[in-house]
């Protein structure tokens, strides 16, 4: 288990060197912008306009920067061979796989902080107060942290059989696909015979990255509901296990080149 | 005690996209290691030595056959505690620095948090990387990171180091180095398995060698061995004008530099040549036996596989 | 061997294990949020917007959004559900995207303009999609029948607005001729019943969706029911004047002459004759009759055959 910590170590180590956190700069000019011009022009519905463009935001830097780092890292270290000399220690490749993973998500879970407390921050300068329904915002966050956690798997996954391109090509189809998997589980359910067998399965596999998007309910203040938070977890929690666990299979038997 | 052993140990790449075709990339090889020995794996680029060393370090899966360090089946990773590793042209996570490399990878093979400290210490002093210490390796030369590489090798005293080309890429001095630091570790009773192109490096530093080629093993044996059952060949230098007649009978190679004549001839020939110059009543200046005779082996064993093989050379 | 072995094991048991759990988590999710996903279409309720944030890709948008709106019509219907109201902004953001797509017109057509459960209760809101389709589709004689056959079963029956709604259809080039039959009729307002069931049979010839086809079927069921119970009533009526008393039975009035055999709704199940009343057997499998539903009884879950 030590060793599955040291690689995550190692690996968020990397991602912070390699000016991953960067990113974070232009999230707070990009923010702090639209902060300043809301509050100038759109009057009764600054926050939001605020909320939705902040989380839209963290969204999606952080699911470029998943899908870039996710697949970056690992493919770098087979590219550079530095996997030999890691693979040649007392550490088995699966241990390398969810060490990887941790890391990454360590990596995402520190950005993603610090995007909200620009979110917040923003928040703050457009209505100068707090009040308890911004509390839901942090489920939010909290459910888009859970979609890069999937995407990171998801992005493990592809770079376990495939190069530093299609992989991301296959991660970030599969996030725009995820987006509207409740449509495409709507369509399965429309159509007839072999073709809803075959749609049936191919919704219930894509990532169902629609559930996790509540950044309009967030943003008009509405809650959401216990079971919605606890299946999401556990959802996100099971189908980054089974893309980690397929990664984990195919990386077993990779000729390492 | 047997440090290394492979049991039919083979490898074949499927090739291309649609079509699969078949490549060997090592045929199946049995050789056995004994501990403290330093052995030396010779071929030529792409003979399948790097192969054979991935395949012992699990980085690549064996198509058929088995291997076995000290005793334990290579797929068992706690032997690979007792294993070093240093990759052909080895290189290593940019921003970190020596030390924090170091530290990552003795941590990694579970070296006591007690001891860590002071064998790092240690090691940047051994491979002269005291100074580098505390720089990231994106600045580090060539050279440094061969050194670096053969830190992380030994760094947690492993029973058997696995050495790929280990002298490629240095220049004189580091090559001496590195000599030096194998004949150490075979002092420390270490084995070492080290793959080369450079003939004189094994024959300076290993007690046997192998020789495979095309991925098929070509011999293996005792540098003295192997060296005997090629014949030897001796230079004959004297002054003269022109190289007499019956040497080019003799089977020698004869070069002629303004008055100087060289001759290489077979040992077996030595009398037959002298006994030539001493009736042209030419005066020898000197007579030395030609000492790549593990080069010899090499080229006759290389080059003989490659002729049924149908190779361009 | 062992050792990679073990591993190869637990992970594919574990990848099993977790397959399983996430599917059987994203069922559970659906249920949580057959709601919560189309309250969110609210939020971005602007077509205009829709449309410009769809980047150009309006085709498979409003693909998206027409199932998002059969799917929000059909998983509250089931539940009998009196509240309707993100139909008509799904409808429209979906005509916004692909003005072509006259099943979306059919649909609001169909389910706008009905009271609920039977639809959203809003004629105003089905009048304006489809005058919005005829604008963007004037060859297009289906969308003109839509129209005339809302304001036809309305509230407050406008058979003049119907008249004129089919009289125009009829001038299109490839009209089915009996939209000017239609339109004489309504002209006319005769033959509630027979106009009726031309007008649902039309609408279940016009369309391939399936809800519409069903929704028209239940109602061309109910319509025959309608008029074999009126049929029935007149026999008893006649009986009770000649004798007095109300026929105790069909037997009695096969007896008398006056019927053939036992009478048999449309699903072959035999007509009831309760102290002088005709009353279904099965009242929950016609959910729009009119007649022939016994005293308090109180519609279920609708369900179309």
């Amino acid at each position: 288990m030590s060793r599955v910590v040291r690689i995550a170590a190692n690996t968020f180590r990397e991602a912070v060197r390699d000016r991953v956190l960067y990113n974070l700069i232009a999230f707070a000019l990009l923010l702090s912008g639209a902060a300043i011009l809301v509050g100038q022009i759109s009057v009764g519905i600054e926050r939001l306009v605020v909320v939705n463009l902040g989380l839209t935001a963290v969204s999606l830097f952080g699911v470029v920067i998943a899908i870039f780092i996710g697949i970056g890292l690992v493919s770098k270290e087979m590219e550079k061979r530095t996997l030999y000399t890691v693979l040649s220690r007392p550490v088995r490749r699966w241990e390398f796989i969810v060490g990887k993973f941790l890391g990454l998500t360590g990596t995402l879970f520190v950005n993603t902080f610090f995007m909200a407390i620009g979110v917040f921050a923003a928040l703050l300068y457009v209505s100068h107060k707090f009040q308890s329904s911004d509390a839901w915002i942090l489920v939010a966050l909290f459910f888009i942290v859970l979609q890069f956690l999937i995407l990171c798997a998801l992005a493990l996954l592809f770079s376990s059989f495939s190069s530093p391109l299609l992989s991301a090509v296959f991660a970030f189809s599969l996030f725009v696909i995820g987006s509207f998997a409740e449509d495409l589980r709507g369509f399965a359910r429309m159509s007839r015979g072999l073709a809803q067998g075959l749609a049936t399965t191919a919704a219930y596999l894509v990532p169902n990255f629609s559930a996790l998007n509540v950044i309009g309910q967030v943003a008009h203040e509405q809650p959401i509901s216990a079971h919605l938070i606890a299946y999401n977890t556990a959802y996100a929690l099971a189908y980054s296990a089974m893309a980690i666990c397929g990664a984990v299979l195919i990386f077993e038997r990779r000729n390492l080149k | 005690m047997v440090a290394i052993e492979t049991i039919n140990l083979e490898k074949t790449y499927a090739v291309g996209f649609w079509r699969k075709k078949p490549r060997v990339a090592l045929r199946p090889l049995n050789l056995t290691v004994e501990e403290g020995e330093v052995f030396g794996f010779l071929g030529p680029n792409g003979a399948g030595k790097t192969t054979t060393l991935k395949l012992l370090m699990g980085l690549v899966i064996p198509t058929g056959g088995t291997a076995r360090i000290l005793g334990k089946n290579i797929d068992e990773a706690e032997i690979k505690a007792q294993i070093g590793f240093l990759p052909e042209q080895p290189y290593f996570y940019d921003y970190l620095t020596a030390k924090e490399l170091l530290e990552y990878y003795a941590q990694l093979s579970g070296v006591e948090p007690k001891e860590r400290t002071r064998k790092i210490e240690a090691m940047l002093e051994r491979v002269g990387l005291k100074d580098a210490a505390r720089v990231q390796l994106r600045k580090f030369s060539k050279g440094m990171l061969q050194r670096v590489g053969l830190a992380q090798a030994i760094l947690h005293d492993p029973k058997v180091i696995f050495l790929d080309e280990p002298m490629s890429g240095l220049d004189p001095m580091g090559r001496r180095e590195v000599r030096d630091l194998i004949e150490e570790l075979k002092q420390q009773g270490k084995t070492v398995f080290f793959s080369t192109h450079i003939l004189s490096d094994a024959e300076a530093l290993c007690d046997r060698v192998a020789v495979i080629h095309q991925g098929e093993l070509r011999g293996v044996g005792h540098v003295a061995e192997l060296t005997s059952s090629v014949a030897g060949k001796v230079e004959l230098i004297w002054n003269g004008s022109a190289v007499p007649d019956g040497f080019s009978a003799l089977g020698a190679e004869c070069h002629m530099s303004g008055e100087t004549i060289r001759a290489v001839v077979p040992e077996v020939q030595q009398e037959a040549a002298l006994e030539i110059l001493r009736r042209e009543r030419l005066r020898l200046n000197s007579l030395t036996p030609v000492r790549s005779s593990l080069e010899e082996y090499y080229v006759q064993k290389v080059s003989l596989a490659a002729k049924p093989a149908g190779a361009a050379r | 061997m062992s050792g990679s072995r073990k591993v190869t094991v637990t992970t594919s048991v574990l990848l099993l294990f977790s397959l399983a759990s996430s599917v059987f988590l994203l069922r559970r999710l659906d249920q949580v949020r057959t709601s919560a996903t189309l309250e969110e279409v609210l939020y971005l309720n602007s077509p205009k917007w829709v449309r410009r944030l769809s980047l150009g890709y309006t085709g498979l948008l409003a693909d998206i959004y027409w199932t998002r709106a059969v799917q929000y019509f059909g998983s509250k219907h089931v539940t009998r559900a009196t509240d309707y109201k993100l139909l008509s902004p799904l409808l429209e953001i979906t005509t916004t995207l692909d003005p072509k797509l006259i099943v979306a017109y059919q649909f609001g057509a169909n389910f706008l303009a009905p009271k609920p459960p039977n639809g959203a209760g809003q004629p105003d809101q089905a009048i304006a999609l489809v005058e919005y389709g005829i604008r963007n589709n004037p060859d297009n004689w289906k969308l003109y029948y839509e129209l005339g056959f809302i304001y036809y079963y309305m509230e407050s029956k406008d058979y003049a607005k119907a008249a004129e709604a089919f009289e125009r259809g009829a001038k299109v080039p490839n009209a089915h001729p009996f939209l000017r039959v239609l339109a004489a009729q309504m002209a006319q307002h005769a033959g509630e019943i027979q106009t009726a069931r031309m007008l649902w049979q039309t609408a279940y010839a016009t369309t391939q969706d399936d809800l519409i086809r069903k929704n028209a079927v239940a109602h061309l069921r109910a319509l025959k029911v309608d008029e074999d119970i009126t049929e029935l009533e007149k026999l008893v009526a006649a009986y009770r004047q000649q004798t007095g008393l109300p026929p105790s039975s069909f037997n009695v009035l096969i007896g008398a002459g006056r019927l053939l055999g036992v009478p048999v709704d449309p699903d072959g199940k035999p007509y009831r004759l309760v102290d002088g009343r005709i009353e279904l057997r099965n009242p929950e499998d016609f959910p729009f009759v009119e007649k022939g539903l016994p005293p308090g009884y109180e519609p279920g879950l609708p369900k179309f055959h």
